[in-house]
C-alpha cells in the first residue's frame, strides 16, 4: 500500500468516531459579508474607503483624467526617484505607458532574464480588482506579467481603472471565479500596501523583501 | 481560612429577609482531584456534593471557581455516568453569589459603605467559564464611598490555578507579579475579587515583597454596613 | 538524557523571574494587543466571524477524507506532483529525493511551522545544502541557530541590539541598530540568494480543496519570491489545512491577520495552483506539494480533540497566554509553543512525555476565549492531565485524593483535620519559607495565610 492509502485510511478510522456536533454547516456568502467591516453599496464611498486604507497602509494613489494624463504623472514619478529603467507586462495600460517613459523597458516575456528584472527601478503592472474593505489590489500571473515582476522591484506600479474597484473580498472572490471559471492563472495575490515587517521589537519597517513603494494610477 | 466571607454572606441574605440553610456537604467540590486529571477520585467527592444539594432550591456560591466546577465541569466529570442528569440538573440551580444578587433577586444595592479605592481582580473562572463581567461591578458602584479604578490587567490571571501554585511555583509567582504591578499601577488601597484563592494568592505575593496591597472578597465589602 | 518534563520546569524556573526577558515580552505583546483590539471591532460582528470560521473548519476537518481528495485532483490536473507522508523522516526523504533529482545547491525557504516540525534544516545542512531562511525573523533565529520563539514573531524575544550582534557575528556586517537599517543588511543578503536558488520551500497556511490551491499569508514579499524564483518549488503542508471552498479565504485572510499582527489584511495573501503554465511569464517549472500527516490523523481519531485540528497558527492563543508570556517560546521546547502546542504535542509526541506541558498551565481559559476558530483548548488541557493520569497514574497523587475524599465528605475527619492543621501551620511558621517548610513550594515566594481561630462552621454551629 502506498502512502496516501495509508493515509486516507487513518483518516477514514479516525473519522468513525463521530464528532461533537456543531450545527450550520458552510456558511453562505451572505453571512461572511453579515459579520465582516461594513462596505457601503456607493461608489463614492467606497472609492473614500480604498483612499483612507490606502492612506494607512503608506501606498500612494494618483487619479489620472486619460491616457495622457497618466503618461504625464508617470513621468514625475520617474523624475522624482531618478528612474533608470522598468519593467512591465504586455498590457494595454502598462506597455504603453512603460514605453512612453523614453527609459529602457524589461518585458516579462516568458523566459525573461530575472537578473536584469532585479536590476529594474520600478515593475508597471495591471491588475484584476482594487479591493475597498481592505485597500489590497487583486493581481494574478495573468494580469500582472507573471509572479515576481510585481514583487522584485523596489517600486510597484499598478495602473488600474477606476471600474475595478470592488466593494470587499466577498466580492473579489466571486469575481475571480466568474472571471476565471476553473482556469485559474497559477498565482493569485492580494497585495495589501508596501511589503513591511515587524520582526525587530515590532516596529513597522517597509520594504522588507518586496516593494518599498507601492503606487496606484487609477485612470 | 476565610471564615469571613461565608459570614458577609449570611449576613448579606439575612439583610435581604432570605433563609439560609448550610448544606451539610462535603468540604470541598473536588476541583483538585478533577483538575490533577484524577476523574475517578474527583468523582468520590462530587457524588456527595450531587446527594447533598439535590432537593436545595437554590445554592449560592462565594467563590467563581468553587462555582464552575459545580455548574461546568461536573457536567464534564459525569458525562456517561448514571448522574449525568444530576449533574445537568444542578448546574441551572448553582449561582455564583454576585451573579445571583443581580441577575436572578435583581438587587445591586445593599446599602453598604466602604470609604476606599479599589481595583477588581476578574477570577478566571468566574469571568470566562460563568461569564460573570458585570454583576461585581454592579455591586461595587452603589458602595457608598468606594471608588473603582480598572487595572490594565483585570482579566489577567493572578497565577493561582490550583495545584499549579504549588507544582510550577516559579511560574505562578511571576503571573502573580505581573498581577500585583498592575493593581499597584492604580495606586488603589485594596483588591477586591469574588474568589478568596486568587486573593490568598495575589496577598501571599503582596505580602511577602512588602507591596502596599490589602485584598479583600466582594462579599465582605457588601456585609458592611 | 534529561526528559522533556524536567527540561521544561528548569528552563521555566530560569526565565520566569527574568525580568529583561519579561519587560521584552510584555511591551512586544502590548503593541500587538491594541492593534489586534481595534480590528475586532473594525468586524461588524466579531463574534459571529469567530462562529462561522468555526462552522467552516468543522466541516472541512469532519469531512477531511472528501476535501483532501478534491484538493489532490484539481492540483494534480493543473500539473502538480503531490507526495504524501506518514511521517516526517518519509518527508524529509521525498524532499531529499527532489533536491537531487534537481541537482540541487542553494535552497531558500519561508516560513513554515511544517518544516520545523519535521526538522528539516538541520536535516538540509548536515546533508550539504545551502539551507536560507528568508523570512526576517526566521533569518535572525537561524543564524542564532535558535528556533523560532513564537509561532507568527520568531524573533519576538531579541531586541535591536541583540540583532545588530547577530549580524556582526554571523554575517560580518556592522550596522547601525535601527531596525530599518537592520532590516535592509537582510534584504541584500537575501537578494542575492533568491536569484542563486535551485528550490524554493515554503509552508500553507490553507488548502483550497475546491480550486486546487495553496495560500500563503505573509507581509514581507519572501514567500512571493520563494515562489517565483527558483525553478522549483515545494510546499509542505499539513492534511488539516483544508478549506472547502475558495471563498471561505474571504472570512479567514482577515481573520488570520487580526488575530495574528493585528492587521486588517497581511500585506500579500497569495494562491498558488500550479507551476507556471505555457502562457505565464514566469515561475517555477515544477510544483511539488508535500502532504504530511505525521500523526495528525491520531488528534483526528480522537473526537473530543479535533477540533484542534481547525487551528490556523495565528499564535492568538500564545499572546493572551500568561504561561507562554513569563516563560517565553524556547521553555516549551516543541515545534508548537503555547496553549495550542500544549494541547496538540502529546498527540504528534506522546502523552507520557508531553504532558507536562498541560500541567503547566492555571487554565485560566484565555486562550479558547481569543481563539478565532474556538478551539476548546483550556478543556482539552483538562482532558490530556485526564488521558495522562490514566495512562501512568502518579501513585502519590492518587493515594492522596484518594484518601482526601473521605476527609472532606466526613465532616467530623474535616474538623479534626482543620484543628490539626492549626496546629501544624503554627509549627510551620517557625520555619516558613526556608527549605525544610513542608509548603515551600509556595511560600519560598509567597507568605500563607493563617488559618481562622474559629472556621465558618464552627461559627455557624456557635450561632444556631
Amino acid at each position: 500500500m502506498n502512502e496516501r492509502e495509508n493515509i486516507f485510511k487513518r483518516i477514514r478510522e479516525a473519522l468513525k468516531a463521530p464528532a461533537h456536533s456543531l450545527a450550520g454547516g458552510l456558511p453562505t456568502v451572505a453571512e461572511q459579508r453579515g459579520v465582516m467591516p461594513a462596505v457601503s453599496s456607493e461608489h463614492e464611498a467606497q472609492m473614500a474607503l480604498f483612499h483612507a486604507n490606502s492612506a494607512e497602509l503608506r501606498a500612494h494613489i494618483v487619479l489620472v483624467a486619460d491616457m495622457r494624463d497618466l503618461e504625464t504623472k508617470m513621468a514625475a514619478l520617474r523624475d522624482e526617484e531618478g528612474w533608470k529603467k522598468v519593467a512591465a507586462h504586455v498590457g494595454d495600460l502598462s506597455i504603453t505607458t512603460a514605453q512612453s517613459l523614453g527609459l529602457p523597458v524589461l518585458i516579462t516575456h516568458p523566459g525573461f532574464d530575472k537578473e536584469e528584472l532585479a536590476t529594474c527601478d520600478a515593475g508597471i503592472t495591471e491588475c484584476d480588482a482594487l479591493v475597498a474593505q481592505t485597500g489590497s489590489v487583486l493581481v494574478t500571473s495573468r494580469s500582472a506579467g507573471g509572479r515576481a515582476l510585481s514583487c522584485l522591484p523596489p517600486h510597484h506600479v499598478i495602473i488600474a481603472r477606476r471600474e475595478q474597484l470592488v466593494a470587499d473580498l466577498p466580492t473579489a472572490f466571486e469575481q475571480l471565479v466568474q472571471k476565471y471559471g476553473g482556469n485559474y492563472p497559477s498565482m493569485i495575490s492580494f497585495i495589501t500596501g508596501p511589503s513591511r515587517t515587524g520582526d525587530i521589537e515590532r516596529i513597522l519597517v517597509l520594504g522588507a523583501h518586496g516593494p518599498k513603494h507601492l503606487t496606484i494610477f487609477m485612470v | 481560612m476565610y471564615p469571613k466571607v461565608g459570614i458577609s454572606l449570611v449576613t448579606i441574605f439575612e439583610k435581604l429577609g432570605h433563609q439560609v440553610v448550610i448544606a451539610d456537604a462535603p468540604a470541598c467540590c473536588g476541583q483538585p482531584a478533577f483538575n490533577s486529571g484524577y476523574w475517578d477520585e474527583a468523582r468520590l467527592v462530587a457524588v456527595k456534593v450531587l446527594e447533598h444539594l439535590k432537593d436545595a432550591e437554590v445554592i449560592v456560591i462565594p467563590s467563581g471557581s468553587c462555582g464552575a466546577m459545580l455548574k461546568v465541569f461536573y457536567q464534564e466529570l459525569f458525562t456517561g455516568t448514571e448522574h449525568e442528569a444530576a449533574a445537568a440538573e444542578l448546574a441551572s440551580k448553582v449561582h455564583e453569589f454576585s451573579s445571583f444578587l443581580v441577575n436572578q433577586l435583581g438587587v445591586t444595592d445593599l446599602g453598604a459603605e466602604f470609604p476606599h479605592t479599589v481595583t477588581f481582580h476578574d477570577g478566571c473562572h468566574g469571568l470566562r467559564e460563568l461569564g460573570n463581567k458585570l454583576p461585581p461591578r454592579q455591586l461595587l458602584a452603589n458602595v457608598r464611598g468606594l471608588e473603582l479604578v480598572e487595572m490594565d490587567a483585570a482579566e489577567t490571571c493572578c497565577g493561582f490555578g490550583g495545584t499549579f501554585s504549588a507544582k510550577f511555583p516559579a511560574i505562578s509567582t511571576a503571573m502573580a507579579e505581573v498581577k500585583c504591578a498592575s493593581a499597584l499601577d492604580t495606586k488603589t488601597e485594596y483588591i477586591v475579587s469574588c474568589d478568596s484563592s486568587c486573593l490568598m494568592q495575589i496577598q501571599g505575593l503582596a505580602s511577602r515583597q512588602g507591596q502596599p496591597l490589602k485584598t479583600i472578597h466582594l462579599a465582605e465589602i457588601l456585609a458592611r454596613a | 538524557m534529561t526528559s522533556p518534563a524536567s527540561q521544561f520546569t528548569t528552563d521555566a524556573g530560569r526565565v520566569a523571574p527574568d525580568l529583561r526577558h519579561r519587560g521584552i515580552i510584555q511591551a512586544a505583546m502590548g503593541k500587538y494587543e491594541t492593534v489586534r483590539d481595534q480590528r475586532k471591532k473594525w468586524f461588524q460582528d466579531w463574534e459571529g466571524a469567530r462562529n462561522l470560521a468555526a462552522r467552516t473548519k468543522f466541516e472541512a476537518v469532519n469531512h477531511l477524507d472528501r476535501y483532501l481528495e478534491e484538493f489532490v485532483s484539481k492540483l494534480e490536473a493543473r500539473g502538480t506532483k503531490v507526495h504524501w507522508a506518514s511521517t516526517s523522516a518519509q518527508a524529509r526523504e521525498i524532499i531529499f529525493s527532489i533536491l537531487r533529482e534537481k541537482d540541487a545547491k542553494v535552497v531558500v525557504k519561508s516560513k513554515a511551522m511544517t518544516s520545523e516540525e519535521i526538522h528539516l534544516n538541520a536535516a538540509m545542512a548536515e546533508a550539504g545544502y545551502e539551507v536560507v531562511e528568508s523570512d526576517l525573523g526566521e533569518f535572525i533565529v537561524q543564524l542564532r541557530e535558535e528556533a523560532p520563539y513564537h509561532l507568527v514573531f520568531p524573533a519576538m524575544h531579541l531586541t535591536r541590539g541583540d540583532i545588530k550582534e547577530t549580524f556582526e557575528d554571523k554575517l560580518h556586517i556592522t550596522s547601525s541598530d535601527n531596525p530599518e537599517d537592520l532590516t535592509m543588511v537582510a534584504r541584500r543578503v537575501l537578494r542575492e540568494k533568491y536569484l542563486q536558488a535551485d528550490v524554493g520551500i515554503t509552508g500553507a497556511n490553507f488548502a483550497v480543496a475546491e480550486t486546487g490551491m495553496i495560500s500563503i499569508t505573509e507581509n514581507e514579499g519572501n514567500a512571493r519570491l520563494t515562489a517565483a524564483l527558483p525553478k522549483t518549488m515545494i510546499t509542505l503542508v499539513g492534511i488539516e489545512k483544508v478549506l472547502p471552498r475558495i471563498t471561505d479565504l474571504a472570512l479567514f485572510l482577515p481573520m488570520l491577520a487580526v488575530m495574528g499582527t493585528g492587521q486588517a489584511l497581511t500585506c500579500y495573501n497569495t494562491m498558488y495552483g500550479g507551476p507556471r503554465q505555457a502562457d505565464e511569464a514566469d515561475g517555477p517549472e515544477e510544483f511539488h506539494v508535500v502532504l504530511l500527516d505525521n500523526h495528525r490523523t491520531s488528534l483526528l481519531a480522537d473526537a473530543e480533540q479535533r477540533d484542534a485540528l481547525g487551528c490556523i497558527r495565528c499564535g492568538a492563543c500564545l499572546n493572551v497566554c500568561p504561561i507562554f508570556k513569563n516563560i517565553g517560546g524556547h521553555t516549551y521546547s516543541t515545534t508548537y509553543g503555547g496553549p495550542i502546542g500544549s494541547v496538540i504535542t502529546p498527540h504528534l509526541r506522546g502523552l507520557t512525555q508531553w504532558k507536562h506541558l498541560s500541567d503547566a498551565s492555571s487554565l485560566c481559559g484565555a486562550c479558547t476565549e481569543t481563539c478565532p476558530v474556538k478551539i476548546d483548548l483550556h478543556h482539552h488541557l483538562l482532558q490530556n492531565r485526564r488521558n495522562g493520569a490514566k495512562l501512568k497514574p502518579s501513585l502519590f497523587q492518587k493515594t492522596a485524593f484518594k484518601l482526601f475524599a473521605p476527609v472532606a465528605n466526613v465532616r467530623v475527619l474535616w474538623s479534626l483535620t482543620t484543628q490539626l492543621s492549626r496546629i501544624g501551620m503554627k509549627v510551620r511558621g517557625l520555619v516558613n519559607g526556608s527549605i525544610i517548610d513542608p509548603a515551600h513550594a509556595w511560600t519560598k515566594t509567597r507568605e500563607l495565610p493563617p488559618i481562622a481561630p474559629q472556621s465558618f462552621r464552627e461559627w455557624w454551629k456557635e450561632r444556631q
